[in-house]
This record gives C-alpha cells, structure tokens and sequence, in this order.
C-alpha cells in the first residue's frame, strides 16, 4: 500500500484515501465543438501507458478532495514528485534508471 | 513423566508445568512450552506425517516456522479445526487434539505409500503430461482425482467462530526479529527516543540462543540476556515488543504486515481476545534481522523420520530437554553440526560418529569432538539410511568409494550450513547479491529504506554481528529523526567460529544416480527431479521451479531452494548467480483467512446503508433488495400475496389513488456560487440559464465520448443555489465527476458542490389523490396547480418541519417529492402513511416504481442505457440544448459513429401474446429462420407485467428502432421463439395529462 | 395541523466500547459545509465567531462551536447547541457556500486509553499525540466507510460520519474498542 505526499495536506498519507484519475497534462481544449476527429480522439481515447515515469493525476477522495498532479515511477511503483493541480508539468530527467526490480513478471519478459 | 526422552537438567521448561495433550487420539503428557513436536519427540514419536506425493513416513526436520514435514490437524472443538499446523511452532495447550495427515488407514499403515513404488510413474512434470487426453476427461475423471488425492489436511466445515482483530500501527523503526541482533538494534534506536516495534515469531525472543547455549552477552547467559533486554524494552514508553508475531509481507514505502497469534498457545481463552490479530504497519525506517536457516544434507533416503538438522536437535536439546535420540549419528559438511554432537554427548546420548563430507573440518571443533572421544569421519558420506518408520542405521562410505560400513543410529542429525533469511529482504525488492565465498546470496542492492544485519546479512562473527545492530539501530534511529544520547555497549562470546558448508545434492546423489534424495520433502522433490527438469528444456530457475513443484510448498523452499539452484546450475553447466533466485514471496508463513479478513464479516463485511424510514418499511413488512449498497423496499406484501400480486395491487393503487414511496437513496448534491448555472450548463446538456428560481428540469449528463451517464430532476431554489439529483447508484461517481471538472478544467468558476444525499428524508406521494394526501400537512406552500405546477420547487413546512417540496413526477401521476431533514424522515412518513391510508393508499416499493416508469416511457439510467447510448438513442434530443457552445460530451456528441445511421435506438415493445413477458438481455432478431449465428439487432433493457395496461410491456435497444414502429421482430429463447411488435415507448397516458391531476 | 414531527436519531439505543476505550453517540449539533476562497476567511469568521483554520489537519474551537479544516477551501463546522450557522455564514456577507448538513452527518465519541487504538483497527492514519494532537482533525477513512476525526482530548476522538454508514462505523469502532485493551 503506498504512501502519498498531499500536496494541499502537506503530509503523506495511505493510499486508502487516494483514487487514481487517469494520465495529467491532457488539456480539455477550450474551443472542444470545433476541434477535429483526429484531434479529439488524440485527446479523448490516446494515452501512452508508459513503462518508467508517468504524469499521471491523483484525488485525495477521502482527505481534503482535491485533485492533484504525480509523477511517478511505473517500475518501482515510487512517486518522484506530487504537486498541485495546475501547476506546469515539472521537468524530471526521464532517462533515471528504474530502481531494481526482481519479479517473475520481468524475468519472463526479459527472456529470450 | 513427560516422555521417555527428556532429559534431566536439561532444557528451560518447568517440569512441574504439565500439560496434556492427543496426538492421533493416543494420550501424551508435555510441559508448558513445548511444542507439539517437542513434546511427541520427548515420548519418542518421530513419525508425524506421511509425505505429499508418495506418502513416505516422514518426521520432523526442524524446530521452527521452516518445517516442510510436521504438519498436522489441531482441534480444539469440531468448528476450530485447523489444518496444515506446523508441530514446529504450535505450542502445547492442555487438552489439545492434534492428528496427522495425508494418512489413510493410519499414519503407520497408509495405503497411499503405493504411490512410492510406483513413482517411476510420477516423476517431475508428470502432471501436465499424463492428463492431456481425451479432452474432456481433465474436466470429469482427473481434475476430481487429483483434487481428491492432493492436498494436506482437511478444512473445518463449520464457520469459524474465533474473532480476528486488525490494527495499523506507525513506528520509526521496525525490528523484524528478536535475535541477539535484534534486540541490540533495537536497544540502541529505542536510546533515542524513536518509537520502535520489535517483532518476533517464537513465544520467547532469543532466536539462535534457544539452541547454543555457549553464547555469553554482558557477562550471562545469551537466552537469559535476550529475555531480561526485551523485558527492559517492553518497559519503555517508546518501544512495543511483539512476540508470538510473524512479520508475514513487506510492501511498498515500508508497509509490513505482521500477524501476532494471540490465542492458538492457550487452552481455554478468553473469547473477548481475537485468534491472531493482524498489525498493519508503516515504519519510517525497517531493520532486518531475521537470522539464518539450516539446509539439510541431500543424500540417498534423507527423509526417513529421525533424519533431522542438526541445529533442531540442539534446540530440542537445550531448550526443551529433549533428546532427539540414544544413539545418533551426525552428517555434515560445515562446523556448526559438531556442537550438536557435543551438547548431545555431554548430556549422555551417545554420538554414533560424525561423518564430514570434508577433508579438513574446522580445527577446534575437531579438536573437542577428540578429546569427547567422538569418532569424526572426515572426506566420509552417508549414501543411504536404513529403518522402515523411523532411521535405523546410515551406510558411510569413504568419498569414491564403494565400501560402505553400516552404522546404527536412531536420529540423523545433519548440516549443509547456512542460508541466510532474505526473505524479507527480497520482498521488499531489493535485489540479492550472491557471495562466492559463503555460498549464500546476501542483500545487495536496497530498494527500500531498510537494513539487514546479523546472519541474515552473511554476518556471522557473534561480536561484528553486535557491533553491526547497535550501528543499525542508531542510524536507522537517526534517519528518522532522531539523535544518539549516548553509546550502547555490548560484549558477547561464544564457543566456535563455523567453517564449511555445501548446497546440491552429496556423495552418491550427484548426476547419473537415481535416488530419491530429498530436496523439498513437503513437495517430495528430488536432487533428480531437477535434473529431469534441465533435461526436458526447462532453462529458467522459475521454470524448473513450476516444471518440479521444488519450492512452492507451504513452506516456500525455506530448506530447498538452494538447494535446487546449486543442482540447476550444475546441470546447467552454468554458475549459481547466472541461473539467479527464484523471488521469494508473501507471505513468508502461511496466514489464515481469518486475519487477512479480520474485521469484514458479518455484519461489518461490508457498510449496509439504510434509509431513515426503513425500520417502518420492515414493520410494514417490506422486503428489501439490494441496490449498491442500499437495502431499498422492494415491495410490500399483505397477508397471503406473493410478489406478483403485490406489485400488481401497489402498481395499480398509485394509478387509482396514491402511493408513497421512499425515495431517499436518490444521490442529492447541492450547488452554489454565483456560477452555478454556468457550471451546470457545461455539466448537462441542457440550458439552465432560463431555469427560473422556484422550478425544476429534467437533465442529462454526458461522458465527454458523448454517451449518456446520469441524468435526474435538477431544482433551481435561488439565483445562486440548485438541488440536483442524481440516480441511487451514480450518487458518488457523479460527484467525483463534477468535482473533477470544476477543480480541473473549469476552476475559474466561482460555485462549490457539496453532496446532500443523505441530509434529507424523501418521501414521493404520487398519485390522483396525491395533493389530498399531503395537504393537511403542509404549510405555507399553495399547492395547486396553478401555484405550484409541474416541476416546480417550494421551500415550506411539513409536519412542522422545514421541507423541499418537489411538485415531479417518475409515475406519470400527479406527484410530489417530500424531502425533509433526514431525522424527521420517519415521523413524516408515518404522518403521510396515515393519510395515505385515509385515501386508499399505500406505500409502493422499487419494483413498482419500476414498473410505473415503464409505463410511461421514463428511462432508468445503467438499465436502459449501458455507456454506448446516446441522448438521440434514448430518444432525447430535446434535453441537448442545441445553441449551446460547450457542455461536457459536446464534441463526443458529433463522432462519426455516434451521428451515422443504423445505430440502435431505445422504442417499446409489445408481445404478440399479451400475456407472455420478455426476459430483460435477451435478443432480438428480424428472422427466427435464419441460420445461426443470428444477426442480433438489439436486446430487451426493460420487460414487466402491466397491471394497468392489463399486458406485458418492454423497453428495447433495436438498431434503426425508431424507423421499425409497428414491425414484428422476434426474441429467440432456448424453448420457444415470441414474437414481438415494436412500438412508442410510452404505454400509458400519452398526452400527459394525469401529471397535471 | 399535525403535530409536530419528532427527531429519530440515527445511533439511538447505540452503546459499545470496553474498558478501555467507551464509544457512544454524540448529541445532535447543526453542521455546516463552509466553502470559501481565502480572502474570505477573516469575515466568515467573525460572522462564525470561531476563527476558520487555515493550516491542514487543524481545527479551531470557541465554546460548543468547532470549526474544522477539510480542505484549503472547505471547512465542517459544528455547533453542539444546534444554532443556525446557515444564517450566521451569510451574513458575513462575502462569497461562499454554505449547505447544511446537520442531518448529513452524525457522531460518536470514542473516550479512554484505548482511544488511539480504536480508532487505528480502522483508520490508516498515525494518530500518536506528535503526529495528531489535541485539536487535530482529517477527513480519512475507518474500515469500509469514510470519517471525519477530530482529537478532543488526548485520549478522546469525535468521530463523524455520513447518518447511514453509522451502524458500520460504530459497529466496527465497538470491535476496535474491545481488541484496543489486549
């Protein structure tokens, strides 16, 4: 179970008060009737699943309620960083190494 | 007496303390704390258990949580029966029932042994060949077979009527195990000040002081010095010493869980005292000190009962006086073994010889085992064991040699060294490093804020291991926050400094030989069976792990898995670190359900939520069903009808006189700010600027995909404040999705929401004489039509009472929805109940309601709709406010696929026979002739029985349905085909004008 | 006219705890959902007459009147005489919103020793005096359910949930007041 850094709450707390809501940084565009097939179903259906750091948004449902930005490891499963909503998308090194990780799951897809 | 092997002086129990006990219904006396396995050893009882796969005799191997034998049935009455015990770690109650497994007739004489002769048959991966053909046989003769034959132990077949408690717990450092290094660690964080749990599984903390007595700290005794400590530390404010308390799983961010055995130990408890209490718990900093386990010899027959690691004997020895055996003999291939042959020949058991598959022992122990007078036999192995239910002689043998002496023994002590305890360690996910020069793997790289110290760390020297935990406990301490007052000091000595040790199979089970040398006893692998593995292209460890079952036993390979990766990688033709370690896994011992559940059953499984009025609902003799977690009337039976007859009789009071209705469930939330109507104007699809204080509209809420995903009557009360409703069961989610919109993309708007569900008691009155009813009642509102039309909100008095009153309707009849202050629901609806019942009345439950909304068309939001609906397929365009320029779904609204033709429309459905009612899912076709697979054109969302239109009526999903008006299409059943014509959706009152009275 | 309507309280007829933790219902009280940006705080205030807190998992107290901080723009606030807060709020005369949830909500007190230990058979939170101390409140989870918690004492906790989550919450704060002695 992990621990999350509120950052309305200043204070980390278990995931048991948290709900995940989907990936961060995706922009409802303003001028949403008009825009194209192609430019809402980027918008709308596409998401990149990425394997390492993911900006991703979070609800502190049964704390202060606020929704709130993360970017977190999908490796190690370990926040980077946690901050308001709102706030620009924080320039992390994307090329930091994974921290170990030792799973029948990865054994398998290293395999040859 | 307490069995014929306890010897005198030796051991820490008291032997005035007896207690008794049955071990396969024969009668035993044991000591308060002993084991089972201690106290069956004492009397003498070394066969336990029969083995999985073959049902060997087998007995026990060690004295601790990693026995892969010793597992039995502990009863205390016929619903406390609980199987898969290990003998190791359950301690004695008196009166106690336990019995072996895997036995049929009895444990002496078991039928299932024929399994051993024939085991040619049953080599490794026998299982997923053997069973393939014919097809269906898996599922009929062998799944049942091999259900019936696998399998240890029996389940109790009653509920279990102990209690289970759960508590989270926070701590600055986490002790995970109460050795010598435990404790030190945790003496010098807890100086600090931090707040320190030091957990432990056995009754008394100590770890390898239950068996080397040789050990000295500060002066005294090592046992003596680790009870005194914890007790010191028990005392302190700071500091919570669990023992009896197994840390089972380590999780993300230092998340541990422990599981403390609260009653299993005592004969009669006090049934206000949970079983086994589960302790979730988040530490800031984790110290790992949980020691090392000894591997077993892998020779020819090494699991015959009797054959057993020699560091158990010891304990069985020292702690609770027990010898093991008369005459025994010791094989080993590292030091530690010699000091079991000695504490057991000073004690007066005669040691038959110790065979060292070495040629060069340590030299101090080989030293004391000559001036013992024990004969050592270096660079000799033991190639086979002798003796039917318990060892009775080990043949030894010069290494490459083929003559072999027999020598009698009645126990076999033996010793490959040490492996290291990384469980926890490695379920932390850090990853382990192997050490070429001790043959173990050790921690290498730390994932997790957490240390590992003490054997468990390869540290084996008894005063670097001290030094080592009291550096821990002050770090870990200080990383947390907290700084050193002064330093512990702690000197320690003991006799001998190990040397030695092996993994993989010994002398004379090494490649080319076909004996059953045991690896995994409780699994029956052996050194073979891996190499069968290798052979049959298994290359991964985790393959040859599943291929052979080695490992995946209840006690997880704590003696095996070694074992099977030294015998792998020589097979393999590869070193040990290049096949690597399988993961190890919670929970490090087996956890009942019990505590993993805990708290949740029963009544506290799950919150049942209940309305304000349910208790008179129940007095009226509603039955209630299910809807989330809501318990709702369903409908209210009178003295001798079913629930055909009640629906029928509710369904058509309503339409005749008036009913009423709980309706509390329905999700309220409250939305105020001087945007409000800005807000809901991007949240529904409709327009609410023209919504006038006072009035009401029905709304619809879309996906952003432009699919329908709650809709409800939306009550404007002031310029800047709306009651909104929503269904019972998108109460929350639609919550969540308006507070992620306003928080997210629309946070410059000045309106907050807050859920008002459960702040008010709804009560709908519904019906022609509706107005009658609630009259007497209210105050201060004009309730006529003209006052108070259709839609329409007022703000008054009921009862006294303040109240929303709704003028609405979900009947089709005149109506309105009461809502007052939740506590006030009940006395309300019991006065409303008594003018209801003046007029005829009755109250009405959901499927009533259900049914009256059918007749009129009203859709029911996750029934006819199911997230692939749009507003026009439910045929409603006229709640999308068209001059709109944004609303959540706008976009969605215009795909390609939500605009083409051919999509499936929502349009009512009449049987041919009016008496047949459809079944809601089931599909619907244009040709009962056509060959299958039928090309479906929808399904039935919604079909009842129509007291009032004196017929059945449905609801369907039907591509182009709207364009198919008065067209028979037909519903395929498995017994019968019914054909259906296709119709409006509304059935009853098309005109409207009952709404209006 | 009828007569007037009476109250049925949620928790009436409910008694549980052990000797060392008591759980038992808490009086009726109005509550208000109080939502306001900060520059509203000081007027909101002095029209409450308890200072809205502003720092998180804080609560402020004046008399039977207790103000809660939930989040950075909401607040609970609770009024053990049942006084009007509605009308109280608005004539702060500055933007905000406010509900009444007095009939929302209900309460439970969990008083002794074994308070702590209670409220942690439930609640994931680090309730020891440094991390959570008198005055201190949050909004978190028990069990199954979702609270509010407020320290009232060093070994005394309010606890208030949604009315129909009641039965669960003191349900299960009866078992963790039972196990909170052992």
């Amino acid at each position: 179970m992990l621990l999350i850094y509120c950052p309305y709450c200043e204070e980390e707390r278990s995931e048991l008060e948290f709900r995940g809501a989907g990936d961060a940084h995706i922009a409802r565009p303003t001028n949403i009737a008009d825009i194209s097939d192609e430019e809402f179903e980027e918008f709308f259906f596409l998401r990149d699943n990425p394997k390492g750091l993911i900006f991703e948004r979070w609800r502190h449902i049964h704390g202060c309620g606020r929704f709130f930005n993360a970017a977190r490891d999908t490796v190690s499963d370990k926040f980077k960083l946690t901050y308001k909503a709102g706030l620009p998308k924080p320039d992390l090194d994307a090329t930091t190494p994974a921290a170990p990780v030792e799973t029948y799951e990865a054994t398998e897809s290293n395999a040859k | 007496m307490t069995g014929a092997n306890r010897i005198p002086g030796a051991g820490r129990l008291t032997p005035a303390r007896t207690a008794r006990f049955t071990f396969d219904g024969k009668s035993y006396n044991a000591l308060e704390g002993d084991t089972v396995a201690s106290a069956l050893l004492a009397n003498g009882v070394h066969l336990v258990g029969r083995s999985f796969k073959y049902h060997r005799p087998r007995g026990v191997v060690s004295a601790g949580p990693e026995e892969p034998n010793a597992l039995i049935g502990v009863e205390r009455d016929a619903a406390r029966q609980q199987p898969n015990v290990r003998a190791t770690v359950q301690e004695v109650f008196d009166g106690m029932k336990t019995i072996s497994q895997n036995r049929y007739p009895s444990l002496s004489f078991d039928v299932g042994s024929i399994n051993n002769l024939l085991s040619p048959f049953f080599a490794a991966g026998f299982y997923y060949k053997t069973f393939m053909w014919p097809k269906q046989a898996w599922k009929h003769i062998y799944e049942p077979q091999i259900r019936a034959a696998a399998g240890l132990g029996v389940s109790p077949k009653e509920e279990d009527p102990d209690h289970y408690s759960s508590r989270y717990a926070h701590c600055d450092v986490l002790l995970i195990g109460g050795g010598i290094a435990g404790l030190s660690a945790a003496l010098a964080a807890a100086k600090t000040g931090a707040r320190v749990i030091l957990c432990d599984e056995q009754p008394e903390v100590g770890g390898a002081m239950h068996y080397d007595k040789s050990v000295t700290v500060d002066g005294v005794d090592g046992f003596t010095w680790a009870q005194k400590t914890a007790a010191d530390l028990a005392k302190m404010s700071n500091v919570t010493v669990l023992t009896r308390t197994t840390a089972f799983g380590y999780y993300a961010q230092n998340f541990v869980a422990l599981v403390q055995r609260v009653t299993d130990h005592i004969s009669k408890p006090d049934r206000r005292l949970p079983r086994e209490r589960m302790w979730q718990v988040r530490a800031k900093r984790v110290i790992i000190a949980t020691g090392a386990i000894e591997r077993h010899m892998v020779f020819a027959n090494n699991d015959r009962p009797g054959i057993m690691q020699a560091a158990a004997a010891r304990t069985y020895l020292n702690h609770f006086g027990v010898a093991v055996g008369r005459k025994v003999g010791v094989y080993t291939a590292n030091d530690s073994a010699y000091e079991a042959a000695f504490d057991l020949k000073r004690a007066g058991v005669t040691v038959a010889a110790i065979v060292d598959c070495r040629e060069k022992p340590g030299e101090a122990v080989l030293a004391e085992a000559r001036s013992l007078g024990i004969e050592v036999l270096t660079g000799h192995s033991v190639i086979d064991t002798s003796g039917k239910l318990r060892v009775a002689g080990m043949s030894v043998a010069r290494n490459g040699s083929s003559a072999k002496r027999n020598i009698a023994i009645d126990a076999l002590l033996t010793s490959a060294g040490w492996t290291p305890s990384v469980h926890m360690f490695s379920q932390s996910r850090g990853k382990v490093a192997y050490d070429a020069e001790s043959g173990s793997f050790l921690p290498g790289v730390y994932a997790q804020d957490c240390l590992s110290i003490g054997a468990c760390n390869g540290t084996t020297d008894l005063q670097a291991t001290i030094e080592e935990a009291l550096a821990a406990g002050e770090l870990m301490a200080k990383a947390s926050g907290f700084e050193a007052t002064g330093k512990v000091e702690l000197q320690a000595t003991n006799a001998f400094q190990w040397t030695g040790g092996m993994s993989g199979a010994a002398e004379g089970a090494g490649e080319d030989t076909t004996v059953k040398a045991f690896i995994d006893f409780q699994n029956d692998v052996c050194a073979k069976d891996i190499r069968l593995a290798v052979r049959e292209g298994m290359h991964s460890i985790e393959h040859i792990k599943r291929f052979t079952t080695n490992g995946m036993a209840t006690d997880q390979g704590k003696l095996s898995n070694l074992h099977g990766l030294a015998i792998a990688a020589e097979a393999l033709g590869r070193g040990i670190p290049e096949v690597g370690l399988t993961t190890f896994r919670a929970p490090y011992t087996p956890v009942t359900f019990g505590t993993l559940i805990s708290h949740s059953r029963g009544e506290l499984f799950d919150p049942t939520r209940k309305t304000p009025m349910h208790a008179l609902e129940e007095a009226e003799g509603a039955v209630f069903e299910d809807v989330g977690q809501w318990k709702r009337a369903w409908y209210y039976p009178r003295a001798g009808e079913d629930m055909h007859q009640a629906v029928n009789r509710e369904c058509r009071t309503v339409r005749e006189t008036v009913g009423m209705f709980d309706a509390s469930t329905l999700g309220k939330i409250e939305v105020v700010g001087p945007d409000a109507a800005a807000f809901l104007n991007l949240i529904y699809t409709n327009s609410w600027d023209t919504l006038k204080p006072g009035r009401t509209r029905y709304g619809i809420m879309l996906r952003e995909d432009g699919f329908v995903y709650d809709d409800g009557v939306v009550g404007r009360l002031a310029e800047d404040r709306f009651h909104v409703t929503t269904t019972t069961g998108g109460a929350a989610r639609v919550m969540n999705h308006m507070e992620d919109y306003l928080q997210t993309e629309f946070p410059h708007l000045n309106v907050w929401l807050t859920s008002a569900t459960e702040q008010w008691a709804v009560i709908a009155v519904q019906g022609p004489k509706a107005r009658d009813v609630i009259a007497p009642l209210v105050e201060g509102i004009d309730l006529s039509n003209e006052a108070f039309p259709h839609m329409s909100v007022r703000e008054g008095k009921i009862c006294g009472v303040p109240t929303r009153l709704f003028r609405m309707s979900f009947t089709g009849e005149m109506g309105f929805e009461v809502n007052v202050p939740a506590d006030f629901g009940p006395a309300v609806w019991d006065a409303i109940r008594a003018e209801v019942e003046k007029a005829g009345g009755c109250a009405y439950g959901t499927e009533a309601m259900h049914i009256l909304r059918a007749e009129k068309g009203y859709i029911i939001v996750g029934q006819d709709t199911d997230g692939t609906v749009t507003p026009d397929d439910a045929s409603l365009s006229w709640a999308v406010g068209k001059k709109k320029p944004d609303f959540v779904g706008i976009r969605g609204l215009k795909r390609p696929d939500l605009v083409r033709s051919g999509r499936k429309q929502l349009v009512g459905l009449k049987t041919k026979d009016p008496n047949v009612v459809l079944e809601e899912g089931a599909q619907i076709v244009a040709d009962p002739n056509q060959p299958k697979p039928m090309t479906m054109l929808g399904h039935v969302t919604s079909s009842y029985w129509s007291e009032n239109c004196g017929r059945s009526i449905a609801m369907a999903l039907v591509v182009d349905g709207r364009a198919k008006l008065g067209q028979t299409l037909y519903v395929p059943m498995p017994d019968r085909t019914i054909a259906v014509e296709v119709s409006e959706m509304v059935f009853i009152d098309k005109e409207g004008v009952r709404l209006n009275g | 006219m009828a007569d007037l309507a009476t109250r049925t309280l949620p928790l009436s007829g409910f008694h549980g705890g052990s000797a060392s933790a008591s759980v038992s219902p808490a009086a009726p009280a109005s509550r208000l959902s109080l939502r306001a940006k900060p520059d509203a705080v000081a007027s909101l205030s002095a029209a409450l007459g308890v200072d809205l807190p502003t720092r998180p998992k804080t609560s402020a107290s004046s008399g039977s009147r207790h103000a809660l901080w939930l989040g950075p723009d909401e607040w609970l606030i609770i009024d053990e005489t049942e006084a009007d807060l509605l009308t109280a709020a608005v004539s702060s005369g500055v933007l905000h919103s406010g509900t009444d949830i007095s009939h929302r909500n209900t309460a439970l007190f969990v008083k002794g020793r074994g308070a702590e230990a209670t409220l942690n058979s439930g609640c994931p939170q680090d309730l020891s005096l440094a991390v959570f101390p008198v005055g201190a409140c949050s909004r978190t989870v028990f069990g199954k359910a979702e609270i509010v918690l407020m320290r009232t004492a060093e070994d005394a906790f309010r606890v208030e949930c949604w009315r129909s989550f009641s039965p669960y919450v003191s349900g299960l704060l009866a078992e963790g007041a039972e196990d909170s002695g052992h």
